[in-house]
């Protein structure tokens, strides 16, 4: 039959995403649908390119429709012509949002960031086991019996020892003739990760800066999720002390003490030890900060903690500075200059949320 | 794949029963697809071999998501051929077969004997898989992306047709035979077409080239206007005079040639959806259903019909307006009596059991378009009885509102939309405006203003074709304006109308 949608549609969607004919980049517009998703309503994102003709101003036709209200009742933003006129329910005041699924969103961020797959470290990959009941033994419970061997046991035994009668087949199995399902047990490689994000919540991280931490901590997630069947994520904040919490304490606290970024570290360290061999474990820690560290020798402590621990575990360090009003980004230039080749760390500025993008890259680019 | 031995009983069933009630469809040939494989052909129109281009992906993107989300099933897909073909969905319920099937037999009758449809091309089958074939050839030879960014500027003055000449019999780009002379040469030489009507021109090569640089450069000293009338078919005016090679020409002509095919499906698809309504309705309500269906029935043909508040379904406004007709005539509710009466009570109650209801219905299929139909049959007891109702745009909400319930200006709204398919009016005027070859565009204003930055994009394309100065004249809040293109500029000009 047909096999050319293929062509057409993957030129569609790329063109869509802006990669070729950037000419037609303004006729695109975020079209709507209205579907359900169990007992939701849902709005479905599908992009639309409209070429240009000759036709009216959307704005001064108007239509024809059906149903009820009076003279001058509002009918919504968009123009009820442009559905399809097929059957929908109404959309009521609940729409949510459908995300594209989260493989897509990761597909297309591999392919924009040209970012390599991970590859999981050989050692690092649990061996799950499984049970499948693919063997047989001669003892068992009833429940496990399997009928065609036992049945077929019987039947040999009866043919061979002459009392199985052709005119009248019955098979009366015995003890011995009995044969049940067993289990073997099956190994499977599975590629687990934890990652650690780590934040500076001291006065000076705004919500501003707490809002590009969450993009950009959004994005790796979802990259990394792609990657690994199976990942834990933990959040630790930080000021002067660290302590460890939960997803959405992480992204909404407010401290505002001064800055200790060693007792983060030491904190996703002891999580370390105590919850995460690195022999089971990949391990990813990401840390934000606008890089204002207490100056009482604290970056020597944090580069100690990297070098002689830290980072012999881990497969990936990456460090985000982000540019707040009142810091001094020297931290920055204290792992730069401690860590000048080292391929486990990584570091990079975000001073704007134009810049995520280019963090993201320098951040999961290598494929650790 | 074919109908299950199951299914092929049914459908000899149920055209039994469409041919019992008067029906003519077309011999159909019933498909099995998948549900992937059905919103390829779905994406393509229902032809499964077409011209590659992004816009049928886009079609594909949408059907995809919108059946992923459960928003709607694609129950049947038939195509306006003798014979025609219809596409089944595979893993469909018995019951939803069946009314697909009585669905289709209604389609393929409309099509057969809407006279619409008289002059369209029963063989469209090959005709597009020729045209498909034409366009991989060229785009092979001459490189996808250059052959498609034209076809974006041809599709994009697609509608640029004559909806009056719908009657003219069109012949169909015939498959390209190989060329005796040097296959390489045919950017100036013209292909060798077993072909009449407008295409003769392109049978001789290299000579028509030559002759058309000589009309232009005589019609350019003549100071001869032309063309005589003003011309709705924009397209046909830009294969004959525009600088095009030759198989630009071809292209610009496939695309004509596809959009006067489907002219007709657009200009009834009220009615026709409605048709085809009234009949799977009828046959299984009347023949076919079991007891056991009834409920899965009600709940597909009520998914059909269902609006969304504000939305016009036409499957709806046509099986309602059917019906409406059917009554109508049955009860002798029509006619100078009928039409003078002023009595609300006496009207409604009106029954002169005439009956003609069935036979009335078979006539108006026959001659009738949306417009015609809607002009002559839809009646103010039926917008009322319908709820419906005539929205506008409120430019201080920004929102699209309810504007008014009477009659008459509901069918006129309803009209209007319906008018030259819901596009602007616009001719060719002048193709040798100021003497210098440039071309002007005139748009009959009727109330409606045009999309100026669309209508400034497309003005720019028509350029990309003409390669001259090109003009479009409109109207924008009352005053008279000039659109023009040069190449390179926009330009804007205040002017008083010169028709």
């Amino acid at each position: 039959m047909v096999a050319k949608i293929e062509q057409d549609h993957s030129r569609f969607k790329q063109i869509v995403r802006g990669k070729i004919k950037k000419e037609l980049k303004k006729y695109i517009t975020q079209g709507e649908l209205i579907g359900r998703k169990g007992k939701n309503i849902v709005s479905i994102p599908v992009p639309r390119i409209d070429l240009p003709r000759f036709r009216f101003d959307p704005h001064q036709t108007g239509g024809v429709g059906q149903g009820d209200g009076d003279v001058g009742t509002a009918l919504g933003p968009g123009n009820p012509q442009d559905g399809s006129g097929k059957a929908g329910d109404s959309p009521g005041s609940h729409l949510l949002e459908v995300e594209i699924t989260l493989e897509e969103l990761a597909q297309i961020l591999g392919e924009e960031l040209e970012l390599p797959n991970v590859e999981p470290r050989g050692k690092k990959n649990i061996v799950t086991e499984k049970d499948r009941y693919t063997g047989i033994s001669r003892s068992g419970p009833e429940s496990l019996r399997h009928f065609k061997r036992t049945y077929k046991e019987a039947l040999r035994r009866q043919i061979i020892s002459g009392t199985y009668n052709y005119d009248d087949p019955i098979i009366v199995p015995i003890r011995e003739d009995k044969r049940f399902r067993s289990w073997k047990v099956s190994h499977q490689p599975e590629s687990n990760a934890v990652i650690i994000y780590m934040m500076d919540v001291s006065g000076s991280m705004g919500p501003e800066q707490k809002d590009i931490v969450r993009l950009e901590s959004f994005w790796i997630d979802t990259w990394l999720r792609s990657q690994y069947n199976h990942i834990e994520l933990r959040y630790i904040v930080h000021d002067a002390v660290a302590k460890e919490v939960d997803h959405d304490t992480f992204f909404y606290i407010r401290e505002g003490g001064g800055t200790k970024i060693s007792s983060a570290y030491k904190l996703a360290s002891k999580m370390i030890l105590e919850q995460f061999l690195p022999q089971d474990w990949n391990i990813y820690l990401f840390h934000f900060s606008d890089g204002d560290n207490w100056d009482g020798g604290d970056t020597a402590e944090c580069v100690s903690i990297l070098e002689k621990d830290l980072l012999q575990k881990i497969n990936l360090f990456c460090y985000g500075q982000v540019k707040s009003a009142y810091g001094s980004g020297d931290f920055l230039y204290g792992l730069e200059e401690a860590f000048p080749e080292d391929p486990r760390l990584i570091t990079s500025k975000i001073n704007t949320k134009d810049e995520i993008y280019d963090s993201i890259k320098a951040f999961l680019g290598k494929g650790r | 794949m074919n109908l299950s031995p199951e299914l092929g009983k049914l459908r000899d069933e149920i055209k039994a029963y469409a041919l019992e009630y008067g029906l003519d469809p077309f011999e159909t040939i019933f498909e099995i697809l998948d549900f992937d494989q059905i919103n390829e052909v779905a994406s393509y129109g229902g032809f499964p071999t077409r011209y590659p281009h992004w816009n049928f992906g886009m079609e594909y993107e949408h059907l995809k998501k919108s059946y992923a989300y459960g928003l709607h099933k694609i129950y049947e897909m038939v195509i306006n051929t003798d014979p025609s073909y219809a596409y089944l969905m595979e893993n469909n319920a018995l019951v939803d077969q069946k009314i697909v099937i009585a669905h289709v037999y209604g389609h393929t009758d409309f099509f057969k004997n809407n006279q619409w449809f008289s002059a369209t091309n029963r063989k469209m089958m090959d005709g597009m898989a020729n045209h498909g074939t034409i366009i991989r050839r060229y785009a092979e030879k001459y490189g996808y992306e250059k052959v498609e960014g034209f076809l974006d500027i041809c599709l994009s003055i697609d509608d640029m047709i004559d909806y009056h000449s719908l009657f003219i019999k069109r012949h169909a780009i015939a498959k390209r035979e190989p060329v005796e002379e040097d296959e390489d040469d045919d950017s100036e030489v013209s292909i060798k077409l077993r072909s009449k009507d407008y295409m003769d021109g392109f049978v001789n090569p290299p000579d028509f080239v030559e002759d058309q640089k000589r009309k232009l450069a005589e019609r350019r000293t003549q100071a001869m206007k032309f063309p005589e009338h003003p011309e709705k078919d924009l397209l046909m005016f830009l294969i004959d005079h525009a600088p095009l090679e030759n198989w630009q020409k071809v292209v610009l002509s496939i695309i004509r040639d596809e959009s006067y095919y489907f002219a007709p499906q657009r200009v009834t698809k009220i009615m026709n959806e409605g048709w085809a309504s009234y009949w799977h309705s009828t046959i299984m309500t009347e023949k076919c259903l079991k007891d056991s269906e009834l409920v899965d029935y009600a709940d597909h043909h009520s998914g059909t019909l269902g609006t969304s508040p504000g939305t016009l379904n036409p499957y709806k406004l046509g099986i309602e307006l059917w019906k409406d007709i059917e009554d109508r005539w049955n009860k002798g509710k029509f006619g100078k009596e009928y039409e003078d009466c002023d009595d609300m009570d006496f009207r409604k109650n009106w029954d002169k059991h005439v009956g003609l209801g069935r036979q009335k219905i078979f006539e108006v299929r026959r001659v009738a378009n949306d417009i015609t139909m809607i002009d002559n049959y839809l009646t103010k007891e039926f917008c009322e009885s319908h709820k419906l109702f005539a929205y506008k745009y409120n430019d201080v909400t920004g929102m699209y509102e309810i504007s008014d319930r009477d009659f008459r200006a509901i069918k006129e709204k309803l009209l209007f939309q319906l008018t030259n398919s819901g596009q602007p009016i616009i001719h060719v005027i002048d193709g040798n405006f100021k003497n210098r070859g440039e071309l002007y565009l005139y748009h009959k204003h009727e109330g409606i203003d045009l999309d100026v930055e669309y209508a400034k994009d497309t003005l720019q394309n028509v350029y990309a074709i003409w390669k001259r100065t090109c003009h479009l004249e409109t109207k924008m809040s009352d005053r008279g304006k000039l659109f023009s293109f040069d190449g390179q500029d926009h330009i804007e000009l205040n002017i008083t109308s010169s028709l």
